[in-house]
């Protein structure tokens, strides 16, 4: 066993300038995550400098057999903090051979909206606030609860300490540095009402990078729990009844709304939202509905409702944003398994592009 | 039998193999490894999660990143955020990256939190101010992480009603009593329960020990069970930065204290909260739960306190002991306010037994465990020293007794006849 761990942990850089880099892409579903490694043959500083590769997109719902191959376009570059050394992960999205965005790849159209002068010039920042889930192994009943029974009602679980109040904490503190050696801006975590389910936050980050880094927090976060014999799940609601479900409360800013007069342009922002919530709705993550119930700090799939401090909102301003005339606000719709490209491309879209 | 140290399945705790050998920060602490044996996983009552070994013997990589040094890579720093909750013994906790190592809690930027899901806020207006007050360095994380202990506010800047350590800033503050310099030490007992059954670590389940004699100070694996806790917890402390001065096992099987102390002022709060938070994480890994319950076993058990010792400049120079004298004078004569300022549930415990004064009667003695205060014999030889009120429960907020301790005796003062009766009553020539 000690010979095994030896060989996961060799340092290579002693030995050759070759790297590994794990290509990681998003598979069929819109959720599942996929990966495999290549050798390089020295460090990378830029995704220009990697290879396009290709995989059997029908082992993954994304091609057909007798047309199987989709093109990987490498997007980010993180360190590993697996392999460590010069070894790398990187985001990748998905083409078809003549070039085209396969269906499943949000990313594209994100870039483009991104790349909009006009959203270029009001540098939007996103803090994405990712609520998720602990499973046990093959029963799916989460971390820390009794088989076949309940834990005590919500209440002693958030920011919990202790072993009767906290489940899965060395998976929370070993994603933590995993990620920030990794070069992804995760700017803190908690634990969650509900026991056995946690959170973390990436951001601030500027356009595009925010939903790369979230994909790839999340990626980071499934080795980790497959190595700690654990499930992870991203499903909104895991448990139905007096329990929370999970979100990925979406924290958005403009240039304009930062700088003096913000409140009003964040004002504005809000209501042009309101006249798109059944848009953003139908694309912040699938069963949605069974969460957005107005119950447990959220508001009714079906309303529309923005107000300070209040978390049983649609949209929430904080308290200092209001005092200060400028800052940021809250988009609590998004579900846990929502697709970051689509939420935060949708959000400066109809903030900055789209006119009522 | 088998040497328990925390509940079923057996566990050891064993230091990782590659423990960083940087001289300036020594890590002390490691994260804790549950090694579970192949065949108890349909054994598992709570599954909890830790660094495991998993079946089929590849190697444990979480724990690798657990102890992962980002200094090389990065200067950012993770500072866990802790906060007293709304039950006002249950503590809080959520971290945040700060951009390069701290020196001092005014460098740090206030934070929130949902008041809403701790009982401190309504849904609707439910930001709590984290406003930072002492920084300790993280035994868990290592590095130039730290943990800091906060107080809570509302936004328009008013210590929420669980926030006690404002009013006690206040009363330290205060220039009679800046002036005295006031000690504390604090003796913080606690009991370790087993998980899900919430029976103390070590006894039979559904059954009882033998009888208290043997536990006190104890070795052996029939009368001491969770010393790596107390251990671990010790060096913890000492590397974060707490003012720890000793641990010991307690008369009732499963019952451990440690003292904190001498500190000054309001760093005995801070320290005690800190250490808490400390011992709560750890038992948390070595799955035991924490009650600091100050009667967890009814019946011919002992229960748990937190004595606090208390001195002045004045009571630790030459005719000290008449200083001392009057303010157990003062203290007297205000037991009331103490008592119910000394911990929910005191009443079960403070019945007159088991090395308690009843909860009724003040009285005090020179090296009287049975009274609400003691004076060493030291003290008394020398003619200067310190005090210990053994009256606060385990789960008493230090904020509060030790910022009351302070305003009893050097800000208030009793009417001359009651003080006069009052010395009559204890036999104090004052």
């Amino acid at each position: 066993m000690s010979a095994l761990a030896d060989l996961i942990n060799l340092d290579l850089s002693d030995s050759t300038d070759q790297i590994i880099a794990e290509y990681i892409w998003i598979g069929g579903s819109g959720l599942d995550m996929r990966s495999k490694a290549r050798t390089l043959s020295g460090p990378v500083k830029d995704p220009s400098e990697l290879p396009k590769w290709n995989y059997d997109g029908s082992s993954t719902g994304q091609a057909p057999g007798d047309d199987s191959e989709v093109i990987l376009y490498p997007q980010a570059i993180f360190k590993d903090p697996f392999r460590r050394g010069n070894n790398i992960l990187v985001m990748c999205d998905a083409y078809t051979p003549a070039g085209e965005p396969i269906p499943t790849n949000k990313r594209h159209a994100a870039a483009k909206i991104f790349s909009d002068p006009n959203v270029v010039a009001e540098v939007t920042w996103y803090g994405i606030e990712q609520e998720y889930t602990l499973l046990q192994k093959d029963i799916k009943w989460p971390v820390g609860w009794p088989v076949g029974g309940f834990p005590g009602p919500q209440g002693p679980y958030y920011c919990g300490v202790g072993a009767d109040k906290a489940f899965g904490r060395d998976i929370v503190d070993s994603h933590y540095k995993a990620c920030l050696y990794a070069g992804i801006n995760v700017s803190g975590t908690n634990g969650e009402v509900m026991p056995g389910q946690w959170e973390f936050q990436v951001g601030p980050t500027v356009g595009i990078a925010a939903a790369d880094q979230v994909w790839v927090a999340r990626y980071i976060l499934e080795r980790i729990t497959e190595l700690a014999g654990v499930v992870l799940s991203l499903d909104p609601k895991p448990i139905p009844g007096d329990w929370n479900g999970a979100g990925a409360h979406t924290n958005y800013s403009t240039k304009s709304m930062r700088e003096d007069g913000g409140y009003e342009v964040i004002k504005k922002a809000i209501e042009k939202l309101g006249l798109r919530h059944k848009e953003h709705i139908a694309a912040y993550g699938e069963g949605n509905e069974r969460r957005l119930t107005g119950k447990h700090e959220t508001a009714d799939i079906n309303t529309f409702l923005w107000g300070v401090a209040n978390r049983g909102a649609s949209i929430r301003v904080g308290r200092d944003t209001e005092k200060d005339g400028k800052g940021y606000f809250e988009d609590r719709r998004p579900a846990s398994n929502m697709d970051p490209y689509t939420v935060t491309s949708m959000i400066a879209e109809s903030t900055i592009l789209w006119k009522p | 039998m088998a040497q328990i140290l925390a509940a079923s399945p057996t566990c050891q705790m064993r230091v990782p193999k590659h423990s960083s050998s940087s001289v300036i920060t020594n890590k002390l602490w490691s994260s804790v490894v549950l090694k579970q044996k192949k065949q108890s996983s349909n054994k598992l009552r709570g599954f909890r999660v830790f660094a495991l070994q998993s079946d089929n013997s590849t190697v444990n990589r979480v724990e690798t990143l657990l102890n992962l040094d980002t200094k090389p890579y990065s200067d950012r720093i993770i500072a866990e955020y802790i906060w007293i909750g709304g039950s006002g013994i249950d503590l809080r906790s959520k971290s945040r990256t700060i951009e390069k190592p701290v020196e001092d809690p005014s460098e740090l930027p206030k934070w929130n939190y949902d008041g809403s899901s701790t009982g401190q806020a309504p849904g609707e207006d439910s930001e709590v101010i984290l406003y930072p007050q002492a920084i300790f360095r993280d035994p868990f994380r290592g590095g130039n992480n730290i943990l800091v202990i906060c107080d809570t506010w509302t936004p328009a800047g008013e210590p929420i009603p669980t926030n006690k350590r404002a009013r006690a800033a206040e009363i330290f503050s205060n220039k009679k009593v800046t002036g005295e310099v006031p000690w504390f030490g604090i003796e913080q007992e606690y009991t370790l329960l087993q998980q899900n059954v919430k029976w103390p670590l070590g006894w039979p389940v559904g059954a009882f020990p033998g009888p208290q004699g043997p536990y006190y100070c104890g070795v052996g694996a029939d009368k001491i069970w969770g010393r790596d806790i107390s251990d671990a917890h010790y060096k913890a402390c000492l590397y974060a930065g707490i003012n720890i001065s000793g641990t010991n096992g307690e008369v009732m099987p499963g019952q451990w204290e440690f003292q904190v102390g001498p500190s000054v002022g309001i760093d005995a709060g801070d320290h005690v909260w800190c250490a808490r938070y400390l011992l709560e994480r750890i038992t948390e890994q070595a799955g035991v739960v924490l009650t600091l319950d100050p009667k967890p076993i009814e019946g011919d058990w002992n229960g748990a306190g937190c004595h606090t010792n208390y001195s002045t400049k004045s009571m630790r120079e030459e005719g000290g002991f008449e200083v001392i004298k009057k303010a157990i004078l003062n203290l007297s004569l205000r037991h009331k306010e103490h008592i119910s300022a000394y911990g929910e549930g005191n009443e079960r415990r403070l019945t007159g037994k088991h090395e308690t004064a009843s909860i009724d009667q003040f009285s005090w003695g020179v090296a009287n465990r049975g009274c609400s205060i003691r004076v060493g014999r030291d003290t008394e030889a020398k003619g200067k020293g310190y005090l210990e009120d053994r009256r606060p429960a385990s789960n008493m907020d230090p904020y509060i007794v030790t910022s009351l301790l302070a305003e009893t005796t050097l800000l208030w003062e009793p009417t001359l006849e009651a003080e006069a009766l009052a010395a009559q009553k204890l036999s104090l020539n004052v």
